[in-house]
Formats: structure tokens, sequence, C-alpha cells
């Protein structure tokens, strides 16, 4: 079967059950299609060796029952993978070999999954097209010398291509929708406290959250149902009864009210995303929900509040990186000359502006100046959400003011690439789950995405719509494989 | 507001990140329109709101006090960047 790296999560789940395919058959053709597509750049690790000999172990003796059996996935380099190299795409972890696992990765596994690799994303999980990682940058399947968008970059890009069925990313300010939205492709960032962080390379602690990626609505419910776990490990894990995601899927989301924020509407916004989200309501009401017009009032200070909260944030958990326990270490005359050129050494450029801005930020004098009055506009942003939300059970908004950018396009100007996130943003500072799906396509061809913003721990509701909406968007996703030779 | 390059050298101390002549003012330029943009927030009044320290809203769990990871030092340091048997070795500090 050559086809089988096209079909989606479902359907291998469906033909393993049904013995039509086994698992080495379904790991073979994903390696075979891995190997061929090295241009993209979406590895950093390959562990296939290792996959195959899983793959048939599995088959000797296969466990049916299991919700993900023996299929083959490729993970973001952010989640700690026992004895398998861990990079966060950075210098300073290039050669650490974690020697415990992620509780969200070992969910996967328990659940009969097997690693294909790890793939690559911006250091630290710091950018919004996966330029700033070590390893290079990645290319977006959709067309070449593209950014996939990060800094789920290299998931993105494995997902869109057809390297791994389904993958798990991480999104603190956008890092999993951004990218699906780049590359045409589903992804979830669940509410704060859905999925444990224990064993996930911290960035932002108070934003971050594991997430997945998929070519469809239900696939991704199918891993959420998977990764979404109380962890006595995390303690922001949050105890709430999860739903079957995938088994409680429906299209049904008749009298539904879907807010529509009008502070959305950003200046200089190309009017291809306006359309696109106009699209996105005629087919809200198409499936027989209602849309309702509201007001987030302090949707433009979610970007400034981010890039306080999360450097400062940051330059506390990056702190660690100190060439002394683990990771990369320099030479240094002393001890804090060891220290110093490790960490200038270890950390490219974005990560040391970001350490840099939350040190400020941090700072004798200008903590409450910076970091407190952040954390009080974040209260006002989060309110926003609330008062909305005694009014609608969800919001729709575009994912991304733009189509996916051309690489180097927007590295000489921080400030141009962080407003990427602008939409996906506030849905982090808020800690509610929102989804991205692909709604279209701009005139270039490149995917536009939409994003279906939920009230906290209303997962479920999010999906459902997400998987109406799908229904009628019938979106196909324009890969010519120009990248296989 | 501006951020010189005497900021600039005070917070690569205290971030611990040595800077060149160069890179500091690639860094000063960098971060003057970061903060640029940051000072929108000034724009809102925000006397009587209480800061938001974290979105989940749930109180710390007990649990019993009991070791679950035992006898796994040669984990702990099998990453160490200086080969070694039962220490972490740094570069000399007392003269």
């Amino acid at each position: 079967m050559s086809d089988i790296t096209k079909q989606s999560l479902t359907e291998l789940v469906e033909n393993i059950k049904n013995k039509k395919l086994s698992s080495t058959d379904v790991t073979k053709a994903f390696i075979e299609r891995s190997e061929k597509s090295k241009e993209l750049n979406a590895y950093i690790t390959e562990d296939f060796t290792s996959a195959l000999v899983k793959a048939k172990k599995f088959d000797q003796k296969p466990n049916l029952d299991l919700k993900l059996p023996g299929i083959p996935m490729a993970v973001k380099d952010l989640f700690c993978t026992n004895n398998v190299k861990t990079t966060a795409g950075s210098k300073i972890l290039n050669n650490f070999v974690p020697t415990y696992e992620s509780t969200v990765t070992e969910n996967i596994w328990k659940e009969g999954a097997i690693l294909l690799g790890k793939l690559n994303c911006d250091e630290f999980a710091m950018g919004s097209s996966n330029e700033t990682s070590f390893f290079g940058n990645v290319q977006n399947p959709i067309d070449k010398d593209l950014v996939p968008g990060g800094s789920s970059g290299g998931s993105a890009s494995a997902v869109s291509g057809q390297l791994t069925p389904i993958t798990i990313g991480t999104d603190t300010g956008g890092s999993i929708r951004q990218p699906a939205s780049f590359t045409g492709i589903v992804g979830l960032k669940p509410t704060y406290g859905s999925c444990s962080r224990y064993g996930i390379v911290a960035f932002a602690s108070s934003l971050d959250q594991a997430g997945p990626m998929a070519q469809n609505v239900k696939d991704c419910a199918l891993l959420q149902e998977v990764i979404s776990t109380y962890d006595p490990k995390d303690s922001t894990s949050i105890d709430f009864k999860r739903n079957q995601y995938s088994k409680e899927l429906t299209n049904n989301i008749k009298g539904k009210k879907i807010g529509i924020p009008k502070e959305y509407r950003v200046d200089g916004m190309p009017k291809e995303i306006e359309d696109l989200w106009q699209k996105g309501i005629q087919y809200i009401k198409d499936c027989g929900a209602e849309t309702i017009d509201i007001s987030l009032p302090h949707t433009s200070y979610a970007l400034p509040t981010y890039y306080i909260v999360a450097p400062a944030e940051a330059s506390s958990n990056l702190a660690r990186y100190d060439g002394v326990k683990y990771g990369f270490r320099a030479k240094g005359e002393n001890l804090i000359d060891m220290y110093e050129k490790t960490r200038s050494e270890g950390f490219g450029a974005e990560v040391q502006r970001r350490i840099m801005i939350g040190t400020y930020v941090l700072s004798s004098g200008y903590y409450d100046a910076y970091y407190l009055k952040a954390q009080k506009v974040r209260k006002l942003i989060k309110n926003d959400f609330d008062e909305a939300y005694k009014k609608v059970d969800a919001i729709l908004t575009p994912s991304t003011p733009s189509s996916a950018f051309k690489i180097g396009e927007k590295t000489n100007d921080p400030v141009s690439m962080y407003l990427n996130d602008i939409f996906t943003v506030p849905v982090n500072l808020a800690g509610l789950p929102g989804i991205s799906i692909p709604a279209g396509h701009d005139s270039k061809g490149y995917p536009l995405g939409l994003q279906i913003i939920g009230k906290a721990f209303d997962e479920q509701n999010i999906l459902n719509i997400a998987f109406a909406m799908e229904e009628k968007i019938n979106f196909k996703n324009k890969i010519t494989d120009w990248w296989i030779k | 507001m501006s951020i010189d390059l005497k900021t600039i050298k005070h917070i690569s101390k205290l971030s611990r990140i040595s800077v060149d002549e160069k890179r500091a003012e690639k860094l000063a330029g960098d971060l003057n329109s970061i903060f640029d943009f940051i000072e929108k927030l000034n724009e809102l009044k925000t006397d009587n709101v209480e800061p938001l320290t974290s979105v989940a809203e749930t109180t710390l769990k007990l649990r019993p006090d009991e070791v679950k990871s035992k006898n796994i030092r040669g984990q702990i340091i099998k990453n160490s960047p200086q080969d070694n048997e039962d220490y972490f070795v740094v570069p000399k500090v007392i003269e």
C-alpha cells in the first residue's frame, strides 16, 4: 500500500485493528517518506531503527484494544524522552539525553504509539517561524522557502508533509495554532492545566500547554483524549472530568452561540483574512448555530502583556542552564566566566534577547512598572473573556493575521515577528482552549486558518464546532511533494 | 524610555550572559523597539486591578511525604558536562 502515509490517524487505527495493515507496514511507510523528506529539515533526531524494532514487537503480540495501536509518531523536541536526545532546538541541550519521560509522551506510548523521532522547533519554543532553531530552519511542505510557522514548525511540517500521521506540539503564545494554520492542518491548544507539563522543557510556565496536531479534527480529538490526564507531578495540572473527546464528537452544534469579537479586525489585516472570517461566520450559520457580535476590549494589550510575562518566566526558567549539571559547557577562567560564556555561546540570539527582557522587567526598580503592570492587564484580558462567555458558548476569529511568509522575511525585526501571534496570545493569557482549523487558501494558494476559542475545560465544545465546520469547509491541502526528488 | 549601553551591560551581568560591544549595541536597538511596543500598557489605569498570577484556580494538593525516586545518583550525573564519578565538577572557586 503506497498510500499509507496519506491516511488519517483514524483510518490507520481502523486498518491496524482490522488487520489490513500491520504496525510494521505503517511504520515502514512513514520512515521511508521521512527518509525522502530530509530537505524539509523537520527532524532533529531520527529514531527509525528502534521504531521498526518496536513495530515488529507490537505485531508479534498486538494489543488491539489500545487507542493508538502500533501507530508511529514523531514528537516536538521539547518533550523529554527517556534515552532519546532532547534538545529543545538549542545548542545548550545538544548533548542532553533525558533519563525520564514526559507525562504526555508516556501517555502516548502507553496507548501503543511508537516514537519515530524528535521534531525541529524554535529554540526553547521562542519564535514564530522555526528560524531560531540551532538545527536550522524548517521548510513548509506547501511551498519552498516558506516558513512553516513556529514554534512547533517541525511538527506542523511533518504532519502536513505526511512524515508522521499525528504529532504533539506545545503552545505558549500560538506555537501550535499558528504553524497549523500556515501548513493547512488542525492544531489544538488545550485549557491550561489539561495536559501535564511534567517533562516538557519549560519556557513560560504559566502559559505553556502541550496539544495535538493532526490532519483532521477527529484525529485531534483522539490524541487529546490520550494526552490529557491529571498528573500529580505537575502542581498546575487540574483534576477535572475529562471527556472521551473522539467518542463524544458530534457535528450537531445547532443553537450554539458563537461570538465574533470586533477587536480582532486589526489595522492592515489583508482583505483575504477578513473574507475568510466572513466565510467562517456563514459556515457557523449553515451548521445551525448563531453568531453574536461581542467585544473583547483589551485585545490590543495582549501582545505587550505577553512580551513581559513570557520573557520574565523564561528568564527564571532558563537560569538552570549554567553548564554545571547537564548540557553544553564553555571553557571559562573561573566559575562566573564559565557561566557567562556557556550562556553566551549556548543560547541563540532570540533566546538571549528574551532572557534579557525578562531579567530587566524583573529587576529592582522595574518590577512594579512592568511585571506587576502586565499581571494586572492580564487580569483585564481574562475578565473580557469571562464577560463574553456570559453571552456566548465559543468565539470565532482568524488564527493568524496573514498566511505563511518567506524564510528570512521577518528575522531582522523582532516586533513584526511577534505580531504574528496577535490572535493566539490572548487565549494563552486567559488559559483557555483554542483550536485552529484550515478554512481556505489565499491568492497564492497558501492555507489560512480559523480559530475557535472555548471556555476553560470546554474542549469538547470547540472540537464539535470545528468538526461541524470542517465538514462544510471541505478543505483540501495542496501538497505537491516538491521536496521529493 | 531608552535602554542605553550601560543598562545592557547591567542586564547582561544579571542574566550571566557575556555580551561584547557590537552585540550590546544591537541588543540595545532591539530592546528599545520591543519596549516602545510594551509601553502601550501605560495607556491603561490599573490601580484597582488585582494582578493575575495564575489562571489555574486551584489550591495545591497535599500528598504523603514519601520517597519515590531512590538510588538515581547515576541518572542524575549521567549528563554532567565533565567526566567524574560522584560529583559535578566546576572550575576552582577557592583560591
